[in-house]
């Protein structure tokens, strides 16, 4: 347990734990507009970010904010253009990021090896002001996304109508692809470029299994990344497993783990729908249940219930049974 | 009477194609207007540029009084789109749906406050939803959607809706429920301006009618019903508003209009 007290230790969980919350803040927004892999298309810019840092001798985290907030819009410009399809542009952004990235690197005369650390992730040995900076960006991320929701829902939903009520989509459109950018600089350091965005999405879509609002999706993949995140660091210290690797991999167990149970409670939910009720019902003659019907249907009696205007049908052998004075009707 | 809706000569080009072409109307406070038109007519996209979705290629488009692209008042319009994907990639609940709704009266960064939930509550009495608000609304059926759309829209407390056929997919019962509650809101000096295939429940709410062809607009004068040409207009108990305009060589609403 003492490795976990560790100084480079404390660092790394903190870093991981904002990452792991601000991640999916952004995602849900990403998968909402079915941009699932614009996280990737930023990523891969940022690996030209990095490389010019290395080149010019400056901060990589910096250049990569810098180069990250371009391409994303980029991306936005492109994508509302209607010149190309969002995935075109994206597309478009993986293969520029990642031969840029490459070749700066050449130029600046280290081997690809000095872009590893930004490919996979170099938790353990960040610094304490890049996890200070990490810290700080986070914040901002999740400020923006939660003092802005309702609009940036809005927008994200019904991009459309959200401009007739007045808010601008373009803006809204521009802060999530800058949000995203500044997200994907963050994680870059705790999943590394390539993963970052599993971090983003997989807990989204381990949430929606069981949420029925955008709100709660949001919360609940905040709090299954940063669950993700801190078994993740926490595995690689004692396994001596990559961080990066290790994070996306619980991700995705903690997805296929809770899988059937989001079958289940789907199906259930599905079936507890409340029946339509049909105009003119009430007038109907009741059709009274003729077998003698020896089971006392109720709460907990066993068979399915479902809400079926101001009472409940219970639900066996295909026939909906409703109570009514002392018998059963056929609804 | 104050001019709500003011369109000069008003042209939409889509891809290079025109599509609305020359269009002249004008809506007065409190008046309720069908726009018609056969599949392709162009009803969406006049409605869309209407409503500043749409860049116009000549021509003008006023509401209060505002040109288009200076107007502000966004409170003050509401609409409603045609067959708008409400189910994303995230679920989303009825009550966030409309939510949306609230937001030309919402500053960004302020919270929700009490009248904007009384506010979705009532849009959902209103379309007979109340009951649903915490559900997904991909669980709802595809006319259930439409309502939430309506409501979403109803509760801005909007003074002009645009709606672009709000009763698709809608079953008599609701659609005559959604018609009362527009009924309501003229009678509270509530302008509005609805795309339709035919008139039902709505017929004794609309007070003109306005028919487009090709993208461009050969009636407006009395109502007239679609899916009953032989009596057409009410003119017996709708007074005109406005004097009937029939465009040089079309001879009446419906000879052979469908393009
Ligand atoms: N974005 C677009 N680019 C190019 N053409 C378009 C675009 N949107 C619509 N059109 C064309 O404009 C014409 C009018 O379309 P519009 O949707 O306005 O018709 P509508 O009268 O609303 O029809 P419907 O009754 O089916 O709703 C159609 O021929 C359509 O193909
Ligand atoms: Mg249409
Ligand atoms: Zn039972
Ligand atoms: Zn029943
Ligand atoms: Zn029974
Ligand atoms: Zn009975």
């Amino acid at each position: 347990m003492d490795i976990l007290l560790t100084p480079f230790m404390i660092r790394a969980l903190i870093a991981a734990a904002v990452t792991g919350l601000s991640a999916p803040a952004v995602g849900t927004f990403l998968v909402q507009r079915r941009l699932s892999l614009m996280g990737d298309g930023i990523g891969h810019v940022c690996v030209t970010g990095v490389a010019l840092g290395l080149l010019t001798g400056t901060s990589p985290t910096f250049m990569a904010v810098v180069v990250a907030i371009i391409g994303a819009l980029l991306i936005e410009l492109i994508r509302s253009t209607g010149r190309a399809t969002g995935d075109v542009a994206l597309a478009l952004l993986f293969y520029g990021g990642i031969a840029g990235g490459l070749l700066l690197v050449s130029l600046a005369g280290n081997g690809v090896l000095a872009l590893q650390g930004y490919l996979f992730g170099s938790i353990v040995t960040i610094s304490t002001s890049a996890m200070v900076a990490s810290v700080g960006l986070a914040a901002v991320v999740l400020v923006a996304t939660f003092t802005l929701l309702p609009q940036l829902f809005s927008v994200a939903n019904d991009e459309d109508y959200a401009r007739t009520t007045g808010l601008s989509a373009r803006f809204y459109n521009v802060l999530i692809s800058v949000l995203a950018a500044v997200t994907v600089s963050v994680a870059m350091r705790t999943v590394g470029l390539l993963l970052v965005s599993a971090l983003m999405i997989i807990p989204v879509a381990t949430a929606q299994q069981f949420s029925r609002g955008f709100k709660v999706t949001m919360l609940g993949a905040m709090a299954a990344g940063t669950l993700a995140s801190l078994t993740g660091v926490t595995l690689s210290a004692f396994a001596d497993v990559p961080p990066g690797a290790t994070i996306v991999l619980v991700a995705l167990a903690g997805f296929a783990l809770t899988f059937p149970l989001g079958l289940v409670v789907q199906r259930r939910r599905r079936a507890q729908m409340p029946f339509p009720v049909q105009d003119g019902f009430e007038t109907h003659e009741h059709d009274t249940v003729d077998e003698p019907h020896r089971h006392e249907h109720g709460p907990g009696c066993g068979h399915p219930a479902v809400e079926h205007g101001d009472h409940i049908d219970y639900i066996h052998g295909g026939h909906r049974h409703a109570a009514h004075g002392g018998h059963y009707d056929e609804h | 009477m104050s001019r709500v809706v003011e369109i000069t000569r008003a042209g939409v080009t889509l891809g290079g194609r025109p599509i609305v072409r020359d269009v002249d109307v004008t809506v007065d406070s409190g008046e309720v207007v069908a726009l018609l038109g056969a599949n392709g007519s162009g009803k969406s996209t006049l409605v869309k540029a209407m409503v500043g979705l749409y860049p116009l290629s000549t021509g003008r488009i006023r509401l209060f009084g505002e040109e288009l692209s200076r107007f502000q008042e966004w409170h003050r319009l509401g609409y409603v789109p045609q067959r708008s994907a409400i189910a994303t990639g995230v679920p989303s609940t009825v009550a966030e749906i409309v939510g949306a709704g609230r937001l030309s009266r919402r500053k960004p960064f302020v919270p929700m406050r009490r009248e904007d939930r009384i506010a979705i509550r009532e849009a959902l009495e209103a379309v007979d939803l109340a009951d649903r608000s915490h559900h997904q609304v991909s669980t709802l059926s595809g006319g259930q959607q439409q309502r939430v759309l309506m409501a979403r829209t109803l509760a801005g407390r909007p003074e002009l809706l645009v709606l672009d056929e709000p009763n698709a997919g809608v079953d008599l019962e609701s659609q005559q429920a959604i018609a009362n509650t527009l009924g309501t809101l003229t009678a509270a000096g509530a302008t509005i301006v609805v795309v339709l295939h035919e008139l039902g429940p709505f017929a004794d709410l609309i007070q003109r009618t306005l028919m487009l062809r090709e993208g461009r607009l050969v009636y407006d004068g009395p109502p007239i019903d679609p899916a009953h040409p032989d009596h057409a207009g009410h003119h017996h108990h709708h007074r005109p508003t406005t004097p009937p305009l029939l465009r040089p060589g079309v001879r009446a609403p419906f000879d052979g209009g469908q393009s």
